[in-house]
């Protein structure tokens, strides 16, 4: 019922903000798909990825491979930064990305697949916790500096970015941002509906016998490796899904967004929003990135304090995050307290 | 006399030089009710964790039905049809006394686990284990939420969901009162010819309640065995309980 209205009142916002204030809702509900993608991967399951900013740049960088061919002005056969880095041809791997839909399709399977590899190698060999994290905070250092490094490739530290053209439309022709934004909501509220059926599926309820007690779980007959390799792989499609919305809004890629310091900041999303919560996750990311607007341009330097103590905060006074304050404030937790009690009377 | 169900054939399992269990041998008959007892570190939980993969032993075998089990994953090793419950109860706190069951008893492929629909088979089968296991009233309840003797219940209970053919025990009745500790003997004396049960357990009355073979473990070997009043009035068995040195 609220989420209902909620959506109802989201979609009707093109009509209600202004053109920059709807870029920016458009962009936070791009990256939200991230945050409900560590629901599943961080809430639900219990492994916690500092590397999700490898999937969502994944994501970002395929539809911008398109976006960048299909802004060539007549003559031109490769994107100009090739030109400036020396290449004589464009590459054969960029070819196949001059058709739009390979673009799309790669935009969720080049995430889908880097993480079915990794995920794979990882729970096999019962990699978890700290460890875990760690190696996927590698990962995330690693492919940043592999794409500033590949300038000639990547377009380097600028990442990609002037686009002309998207799928035959002009760029700056109105209602673009409206259609793109109506997109975006669209899918993230597919995501949410898809995520909490998934969950409450009986897959949802091993993921999260697998997060309390994987032994328990093991020693019931079940492998938990593959409960988790899915997990992992649902939250990189999500995030390469979020980060080529995110680029579409924003009109660029690049290795700032993708590395070390924007992956942990996913975390903090759906930390904030309640890890536990696909609502939440969409709550949190709204909340931290309108708050990061707000305060960077007044403060520019300001912001990763106050990023710093919102985590805190989050972490040790409500870990269930907005969407535990929420419920604990609802009627149903309130009757449920009341029931407990008169139950435990004689 | 027919094959043994599980037979383990001089098990050894070392920890830093330790020997944990040292050449143990021991075999159960299919429908059998065993139960073990010995002093602290004398090798019972070990000897479980050897059976169902927990550790790995350093020398010797593990054959159940025929078959050297010890080299298995975990999860092939219920497969195969051993379970066992472990002495702090191992329950899925975040999920309901429903959902606890219904895991224990449900298809374990992965595949298989996003569809909605259960099975009208694997529900008779929970709602079977909850009157089992008297926590019909309680199936909605968080597993994390319930009494320690009744997560202790839940836990036997998904153990025998799981429909697995031999059942390991350890400590069932670890934390219960006297009226609870019968309950469970009550049950697991209605398991016994049905499956093979071996228990753990350090409560004599308890093993009293369950009759059949006793065990004696005794550094990492079977000391003696035989009925309760046999192993009772064994002077030898006395003296390893109280530490002395066998006269």
């Amino acid at each position: 019922m609220v989420t209902g209205l909620l959506f109802v009142l989201a979609a009707a916002a093109p009509f209600m903000l202004a053109p920059y204030e709807l870029n920016l809702l458009g962009r936070f509900l791009a990256l939200s798909l991230t945050a409900m993608g560590l629901v599943i991967l961080w809430g639900e399951a219990g492994v916690l990825s500092l590397g999700q900013g490898v999937f969502f740049g994944l994501g970002g960088y395929a539809i911008a491979m398109h976006l960048k061919l299909a802004s060539l002005s007549g003559g031109d056969t490769m994107p100009d930064f090739m030109v400036w880095s020396g290449l004589h041809a464009l590459p054969g791997w960029w070819g196949p990305f001059s058709n739009p839909l390979v673009a799309i399709a790669a935009v969720v399977l080049a995430p889908a697949l880097v993480a079915a590899v990794f995920a794979w190698l990882m729970f096999r060999r019962r990699i978890g916790g700290v460890y875990f994290a760690l190696i996927t905070q590698a990962l995330a250092l690693a492919f940043a500096t592999l794409l500033i490094s590949q300038q000639a490739y990547t377009g380097g530290f600028n990442g990609l970015t002037d686009f002309k053209s998207l799928f035959g439309v002009r760029w700056s022709k109105p209602g673009v941002t409206h259609v793109l934004y109506w997109i975006t909501l669209a899918l993230v509220f597919g995501a949410l509906i898809a995520g909490k059926f998934l969950l409450s599926s009986r897959f949802g309820k091993v993921l999260r016998a697998t997060r309390d007690g994987a032994n328990r779980v093991r020693f019931l007959g079940y492998d938990p490796a593959p409960y988790k390799i899915i997990a992992f792989i649902l939250a990189a499609s999500l995030a390469g899904l979020s980060g080529a919305l995110f680029t579409l809004h924003a009109g660029v890629i690049s290795p700032a967004l993708v590395g070390v310091v924007p992956s942990i900041e996913m975390v903090i999303w759906a930390a904030l929003g309640g890890r536990t919560s696909l609502a939440g996750a969409i709550a949190g990311t709204l909340l931290v990135n309108f708050a990061k607007d707000k305060i960077s341009t007044v403060l520019p330097t300001f912001w990763l304090y106050v990023l710093g103590a919102l985590f805190i905060v989050a972490v040790t006074a409500a870990p269930k995050g907005l969407a535990g304050l929420t419920s604990d404030l609802g009627l149903r937790a309130i009757l449920k307290r009341m029931r407990k009690t008169g139950a435990s009377e004689p | 006399m027919s094959d043994p169900l599980l037979s383990l054939k001089a098990l050894t399992v070392e920890f830093d030089g330790f020997k944990a269990l040292n050449q143990l041998e021991l075999s159960l008959s299919t429908g059998s009710l065993t139960s073990v007892i010995g002093p602290n570190g004398a090798g019972k939980s070990t000897m479980c964790d050897a059976i169902i993969g927990r550790v790995r032993p350093s020398a010797g075998t593990v054959v159940f039905r025929g078959e050297e089990i010890s080299r298995l994953p975990e999860h092939t090793i219920v497969s195969k049809g051993i379970c066992r419950k472990f002495q702090t109860p191992g329950v899925l706190a975040a999920l309901s006394v429903l959902d606890n069951v219904a895991i224990a008893s449900g298809d374990r492929r992965w595949w298989r686990a996003f569809g909605r629909k259960v099975d009208a088979r694997i529900k008779l089968k929970v709602d079977e284990t909850l009157e089992l296991i008297g926590l019909q009233d309680r199936r909605d309840a968080l597993a994390g939420e319930l009494s320690h003797g009744e997560k202790q219940w839940l836990e036997l209970g998904m153990v025998v969901a799981t429909g697995c053919e031999l059942l390991l025990l350890d400590e069932p009745t670890a934390g219960m009162g006297a009226s609870e500790t019968r309950r469970t003997a009550e049950i697991i004396c209605g398991l016994a010819g049905v499956r093979t049960v071996l228990v753990i357990d350090h409560d004599i009355d308890f093993v009293e309640q369950l009759g059949g073979h006793v065990v004696v473990m005794h550094q990492g070997a079977v000391f003696t065995e035989g009925l309760l009043s046999e192993v009772r009035n064994n002077e030898a068995v006395a003296s390893i309980y109280l530490g002395r040195r066998r006269a």
